[in-house]
């Protein structure tokens, strides 16, 4: 604009659109500047997320009954080894722990395919008052791992099964 | 624009009919020889999962669907970079046809995904951070095909198309690493971690195998789609002859009152696909 004022001799009159090649640095600065922008804005949501949001509670960080108030909550963690037990009816017993802290939980629910001990579990229900775990739902949590059965049966048979498994999860 | 010069090539129609043939057979045969030959290994020649028995076969669907949802997307970004930085209309195209291939993915992951969950969790859908966002992704795809078809202008509804793919993008990492930084019900990587692939060749090397062909497919539909709208773009002009470009410079013509005509009218099969 500030050309045509000035009008020097040699100037043709400023043309109405920018020359395309300062047009196209204009638009490759756009988009260099908004996308690292979004990828620290994606980076500050997932972080800002990851410590707000409560997806479960471990069982040792679990609030007491009056805290909750009859809320629905979901608790997540491992089935303990021999604790799971048939109770009248449907109703099955077990115990969560995260090695920490543990919490009984009974359900009527039918339970998922791979539920067994020392699986992950996620569990949605109340806490009564007693501090047992009423379950509306448990889903069985599973992990990374794929391996045949036979591979898994060897690891068992020369114990490294445990060892195999330790490496990997760093969950619970 | 010397750095650029095989975009710019692609970027000319004429070019980009005589490159692409080779490559549309080789990804469509390619494509055809994977799925099939890795559903048939899949299928019959894996053993079944300790845990998840049989029904971990729906993984060889499930992961590669998941994964190209998002390359996808990667594709339609880079492809946007292209179309809207330096305006190579053929870019811009590029990133439009990738959409319905991505979404149709999403959309198989996430019936995949739930089928297996209702098995495996016990559940059909859960609102954990990994399935969530990437419904949010197949709405993504829904919003960026609905701005294309809304937007009469095909120039400025690529550059409106290629900003909300930008925005967009801000769910890659948040898909990729939901089950990283959060407790989610869904698991974490398998195939790439710190400590290799946590699963025994006989399974990964099957699985690979339908990811590459997941993948030429989706190069095999969008070079398809491509050489269909050039043609197209090619039988709808009135001189034939001519070497046919996308946006089409404006010419002088005998008219007594040239007009210069409305861009989105010109390519005239542009707006019935």
């Amino acid at each position: 604009m500030t050309d045509t004022e000035k009008g020097t001799p040699e100037n043709k009159p400023a043309p109405k659109k920018r020359p395309p090649m300062r047009r196209r640095r204009q638009r490759l600065l756009v988009v260099s500047l908004l996308l690292p922008t979004l990828a620290v804005a994606s980076f500050f949501v997932l972080i800002g997320i990851s410590q707000t949001s409560v997806y479960f509670y471990a069982p040792k960080d679990l609030p007491s009954p009056s805290e909750l108030d009859g809320r629905a909550i979901r608790i997540g963690g491992m089935v303990a080894e021999g604790t799971i037990k048939q109770g009248e009816g449907l109703e099955t017993w077990f115990d969560v722990t995260d090695y920490e802290g543990t919490v009984t939980v009974v359900t009527n629910d039918p339970l998922p395919g791979i539920f067994r001990e020392n699986q992950g579990v996620v569990i949605q229900g109340n806490l009564n008052n007693e501090g047992i775990f009423v379950a509306s739902q448990v889903m069985a949590k599973h992990d990374e791992n794929y391996m045949p059965p036979e591979v898994a049966a060897a690891l068992k048979a020369t114990g490294r099964y445990e060892d195999y498994m330790e490496k990997q999860e760093g969950g619970y | 624009m010397g750095t650029f010069n095989f975009f710019d090539t692609l970027a000319n129609p004429e070019r980009f009919m005589r490159y692409s043939g080779p490559i549309l057979w080789g990804t469509g045969l390619a494509a055809a020889a994977l799925l099939v030959g890795g559903s048939i290994w899949a299928l019959f020649f894996t053993p079944p999962d300790y845990q998840m028995g049989e029904s971990v076969r729906i993984m060889y669907v499930h992961v590669p669907a998941a994964s190209m949802t998002m390359m996808a997307y990667a594709f339609m970004v880079v492809a946007s970079i292209f179309g809207y930085v330096w305006r190579h209309q053929l870019a811009d195209l590029a990133a439009r046809e990738a959409a319905p291939m991505g979404l149709a993915f999403c959309i198989l992951s996430l019936i995949t995904g739930s089928i297996w969950g209702k098995i495996t969790w016990g559940v059909w859908w859960d609102w954990d951070a990994r399935m969530t966002s990437v419904l949010v992704l197949a709405f993504i795809y829904i919003g960026y095909m609905a701005l294309w078809r809304a937007i009469e202008n095909q120039a400025q509804a690529a550059r409106s198309a290629a900003l909300l793919c930008f925005v967009g993008a801000i769910n890659l990492p948040i898909i990729k690493f939901s089950v990283e930084f959060w407790e989610t019900l869904h698991q974490p990587a398998t195939i790439i971690t710190p400590e290799g692939p946590k699963m025994p060749p006989e399974m990964l090397l099957p699985l690979l195998t339908m990811m590459t062909g997941y993948a030429m497919l989706f190069g095999f539909f969008v070079t398809l789609r491509l050489r269909t709208i050039l043609r197209e773009k090619r039988q709808g002009s009135h001189a034939p002859s001519r070497p046919v470009s996308v946006a089409q410079p404006v010419t002088m013509t005998d008219d007594p009152a040239p007009r210069r005509p409305e861009p989105s009218s010109q390519p005239a099969s542009e707006g019935s696909n």
